[in-house]
């Protein structure tokens, strides 16, 4: 049974004061992602039908393991954003909601730094 | 969860049905959603028809009709019938709007009235209004400043004063709080787009000194950010108001202060 004032239910545990960080960057890397994800579409079209040597070269050649570093760090923050605000939307048991969002995280921080891993390897061995 | 479907207290049944007296010459049929807590039964859907030959103009108009010769129960707010109370803000037709302003001539077949949607209902056409009102009361709707009152009016300048129209009309008549999915899932935290254009009605008055403390307290993921610009807000507002622009105000602000 909950007997507390409508007016201390309304100001609850207050401001987070954060709010606008996530819209921030919400919108940074969505612009980013734009020209990023069209970049590596149309290369990865380009590539149809190469060999590993000419990939690795690809992914080693200037310039390219820094736009795919970037590409990959938007996108995953990107989506962990995003899924941040669904599941805040739609899960309401507290327990659900912090483990949901500490997973969608993992899963990014682990997928990203996998990316960036293969980036540097595929850049070295390409250029050696 | 979020609950997609209605509790089984709350599930609608079919009601009573009044026809019209013989020899109505212009008959329509109003459903209107019907609950009385003190019954233990669940809500039904009753139809009254009415003749709209000796009815006025309005929805409103109708309402207090059946009331008067027909179902003295029949329970809803209203009071000043022209749309500046905002007391009888009803859903109507599907869309939140106000009785009193909404012509029966705009609407085909059959007139559907509901309360207002996602809020607990008290009686019939009353929704519990009780958590929006005090949700107002948190973002403190009142001039705050600590410079000394004047002994005349705090005076503003006409491009100041310009910055308050579009917000100033609105007569929290809460149809475009209860029109918005964000509200419905989280309304419990978000405080829904009808107390965030009255936020950014004291956030843009030059008069007051408290802005900064203003957008403090709305910077947060579920008292602003749950507005995912659905945008209902602005299409049922019976004012014509856009609680989304002013929304999007409100996060403009905050960006702009780094």
């Amino acid at each position: 049974m909950e007997m507390r004032s409508n007016l201390g239910r309304a100001r609850g545990l207050g401001s987070t004061n954060e709010g606008v960080h996530h819209w921030r960057w919400q919108r940074i890397s969505g612009i980013a992602l734009l020209p990023l994800a069209l970049w590596f579409v149309f290369s990865i079209i380009g590539l149809i039908g190469a060999d590993l040597t000419a990939v690795k070269a690809w992914v080693g050649a200037y310039g390219n393991p820094v736009l795919l570093s970037l590409l990959t760090i938007s996108m995953f923050h990107h989506a962990q954003l995003g899924l941040k605000v669904v599941i805040e939307d739609y899960v309401h048991s507290e327990t659900a909601k912090f483990s949901s969002l500490f997973v969608i995280k993992a899963i990014a921080v682990v997928c990203g730094t996998s990316c960036i891993f293969a980036i540097i390897r595929l850049t070295f061995e390409g250029s050696t | 969860m979020v609950e997609f479907t209605l509790p089984s207290n709350s599930r609608l049944l079919p009601g009573k049905t009044f026809p019209a007296n013989e020899g109505a010459g212009n008959p329509r049929a109003f459903e209107i959603y019907r609950y009385d807590p003190d019954s233990g039964e669940n809500p039904r859907l009753d139809t009254f028809e009415i003749d709209l030959n000796t009815c006025g103009p309005m929805v409103l108009d109708a309402l207090i009709k059946i009331k008067n010769e027909i179902d003295p129960t029949l329970t809803f707010r209203r009071s000043c019938r022209e749309g500046v109370c905002g007391s009888c803000a009803f859903n109507i037709d599907g869309t939140n709007t106000l009785a009193c302003t909404k012509p029966i001539g705009d609407i085909r077949g059959k007139v559907i009235i509901y309360p207002l949607p996602h809020m607990p209902v008290i009686k019939d056409l009353v929704a519990d209004l009780n958590v929006p009102y005090a949700q107002y009361q948190s973002i403190e709707p009142w001039l705050q400043s600590d410079t000394p009152a004047p002994n005349r009016e705090r005076l503003q300048s006409l491009e100041e004063r310009e910055k308050l129209d579009g917000l100033w009309e609105c007569i929290l008549c809460f149809c475009c709080q209860t029109s918005c999915p964000s509200y419905w899932w989280n309304g419990d935290r978000y405080l829904g787009p009808a107390i965030l254009l009255q936020a950014y009605r004291w956030i843009a008055d030059s008069r007051d000194e408290n802005t900064g403390k203003r957008l403090d307290d709305l910077n947060d993921a579920y008292r602003l950010y749950r507005c995912h610009t659905i945008m209902n807000c602005t299409n049922t507002c019976p004012k014509n108001l856009n609680p989304g622009k002013a929304i999007g105000s409100i996060k403009k602000a905050l960006v702009s202060r780094g």
